[in-house]
């Protein structure tokens, strides 16, 4: 950050031997990342087998169906198919308001985190871990027996007498946006927090002495040097809201694909179509790196 | 890595041969669905010794015995619809006539069944239906008609659960439209995309490991369910009832079968043989809560299994329909109107 102290930050203690310093990340990052996406890269080209597996034969079908609708038997001119995009596009729109809500209720949580007494900051951290020491299934299951129309949110608001009727929110889109902002908040707490931590409150107080308002410091001054924390913990929340398929099977009873639940059926489901399954997913690969291009050339223009 | 494995299990299998001249017999089943007792009376009676692996669905135990298994297993217990599925992958061994002194207890309605006329490959294991229950506080009208998931009445519009598989939720459709299965005709499939694609908005949720929960916890006040599992709901204390509707429901029965190219073949007739005792047959049936289809069986179940409304039909109820199993063609359609349902 320019606003640092300054000093050197690149050392050349270790210049020889940074290479293979680095062998090990390789390593990790080609067996477990890039040999597996290329492997779901060719078979999203491969033929598929009709219980299960694949066909050695390059094939574009897996792409073609995703793309075009030939009707109920597959023989009518072909429309662009509108089953799966309304699957992302209903994917995009349920990870987008997560991470609003994420920032909604983050940012200001880690900005007053950060601005407590350093001994009590880690303890407020802490609290904010500790939820996620409980598997993320469990978490999802709890979350719906608390929900549930005979349950104790509901109960509860009877017994106070705010509401008549039980609300109906398991088994609805209402109660798959819960499990996922509720799965990925600490996400945005903890990078936010990190850099509002790191940011320089004497800034404020200068620019509070030249007559800015607050709303003017808080645009001009706080927001572009936390910006980096906001865009990383959005990335952090929206990647995987965008695949997730245990808040939508669980609370959403399923009855709408999100992309995550699409590809697994492919996979697990009788369907066993592997090819479209690897060709949803690249699909889903490739919006998401586009995402983080756009972010990364956005970040390496502002350096300048 | 996997010529490696393999090589290690032929090496171990021959020094196991080679060291103990004891019989051995190799189970392939489906996970707790044989009480441990059973196959220690199968041992003391026999001296052979049984080793069991286990898988959790039908396609699991294809996929494995796909992917190089066969040949290491005597005996496995798939589903109807999958013993025509192996026995047309060339995966099951012919029982020679007169082979199984027990064939004879095998209840007459089990003997020539689609999925294996005459017996030829196979022994029924346990057979069951798959139908729906209902939450009698919800609703307390007549529920013996497929309607009630299909076309519910107002009170149970939204609380219903189908089972998250195509091919069960499916036929259950194709049953109460009275249409076949693997149907070809345009007019009938057209029909069956429209009244899932209708029927979508009454339902709650699709799910099949919890159709039990949901019908105990009350979210769902109607459910799909397979009777055993059903019989479950009922005895955790949900007031639910199991129908056997007008217009059918669908059957299942998992068998026992005689595999390819078994290293123990001898030891696997005289285990079918063992598991036609009706004594042995009762035993799975108490374990499993399903029915045998084997004779005289029925003196020897729980009293609970030898009443209960989930085990025995009305006297009127019509016969179950086998899921059947569709070309390759005819599946594409059928997987495109469940993709088109859960959009």
């Amino acid at each position: 950050m320019a606003a640092g102290i300054g000093g050197r930050t690149v050392s050349s203690a270790f210049a020889p031997i940074r290479l293979w310093l680095l062998l090990p990340s390789w390593v990790v990052i080609g067996f477990f990342l890039l040999i597996p996406v290329l492997l779901i890269l060719v078979y999203s080209f491969l033929t598929k087998e009709f219980r299960g597996g694949v066909i050695w034969d390059f094939t574009l079908a897996a792409y073609d169906q995703f793309l075009f609708d030939r009707g109920l038997f597959g023989d009518d001119p072909p429309t662009i198919q509108w089953t799966y995009i309304t699957i992302f596009v209903r994917s995009i729109l349920q990870a987008a308001v997560a991470t609003v809500l994420c920032l909604l209720i983050g940012f200001p949580t880690a900005w007053y985190i950060a601005t407590r007494a350093a001994r009590m900051r880690s303890i407020w951290l802490f609290l904010v871990t500790v939820p996620y020491w409980v598997n993320l299934l469990i978490r999802t299951v709890s979350m719906k027996f608390l929900i549930r129309e005979n349950g104790p949110l509901n109960e509860f608001l009877l017994a106070l007498g705010i509401i008549d009727s039980p609300l109906e929110i398991i088994n609805t889109d209402i109660a798959v946006q819960l499990g996922l902002f509720y799965s990925y908040l600490p996400f945005m707490v903890l990078p936010i927090y990190a850099a509002v931590e790191r940011y320089n409150f004497a800034l404020s107080e200068a620019g509070a002495d030249l007559y800015a308002g607050r709303w003017t410091i808080m645009r001009e001054i706080v927001l572009p040097v936390v910006k980096p924390g906001i865009i990383a913990g959005c990335i952090l929340v929206f990647v995987p809201s965008l695949g997730a398929f245990l808040a939508p099977d669980l609370l959403g009873g399923a009855k709408n694909f999100m992309i995550g639940s699409l590809i697994e059926e492919q996979f697990k489901g009788q369907a066993g179509n592997w090819p479209f399954g690897a060709a949803s997913s690249m699909i889903l690969l490739s919006m998401v790196l586009v995402v983080l291009f756009f972010y990364a050339r956005g970040q390496a223009r502002e350096q300048v | 890595m996997k010529h490696l494995k393999l090589g290690a299990a032929a090496i171990a299998l021959m020094a196991m041969a080679g060291a103990a001249s004891a019989e051995k017999l190799s189970v392939y089943h489906w996970f707790e669905y044989i009480p441990q007792e059973l196959l220690d009376k199968f041992t003391a009676e026999t001296g052979i010794e049984v080793v069991m692996d286990t898988y959790d669905s039908n396609e699991t135990l294809l996929a494995n015995l796909k992917a190089g298994k066969l040949g290491s297993y005597d005996v496995a217990v798939p589903g109807d619809y999958m013993v025509s599925i192996m026995k047309n992958e060339g995966m099951l061994d012919t029982i020679a006539e007169g082979e199984l002194k027990n064939k004879g207890n095998i209840e007459d309605q089990w003997l020539n069944v689609a999925f294996d006329d005459g017996r030829m490959h196979s022994i029924p294991y346990q057979w069951g239906s798959t139908s729906f229950m209902v939450n009698r506080d919800v609703y307390g009208g007549d529920i013996r008609t497929t309607d009630i998931i299909f076309n519910p009445p107002e009170e149970l519009k939204g609380k219903i659960n189908v089972l998250d598989t195509a091919g069960e939720t499916l036929v259950f459709a194709s049953i109460h439209m009275g249409i076949p299965q693997c149907s070809t005709d345009r007019d009938q499939l057209k029909a069956l995309d429209e009244l899932v694609q209708g029927a979508k908005a009454d339902w709650a949720s699709f799910n099949s490991d919890g159709a039990k929960d949901v019908l105990v916890s009350g979210d769902a006040a109607a459910g799909m369910i397979w009777n055993g599992f059903g019989q479950k709901a009922r005895l955790e204390g949900a007031n639910v009832e199991y129908s056997y509707p007008k217009q059918g429901y669908i059957v299942w029965m998992d068998n026992v079968v005689l595999l390819k190219d078994a290293p123990n073949r001898d030891a696997a007739i005289k285990f079918m043989d063992f598991l036609l005792e009706p004594e042995n047959a009762a035993a799975v049936t108490n374990f499993a809560r399903y029915t045998a289809g084997v004779k005289g069986v029925g003196a020897l179940l729980d009293e609970e299994l030898q009443t209960s409304p989930e085990q025995n039909p009305p006297a009127d109820a019509p016969a179950g329909t086998f899921v059947e199993v569709c070309d390759e063609a005819t599946q594409k359609v059928y997987d495109q109107i469940w993709t088109r349902l859960k959009q």
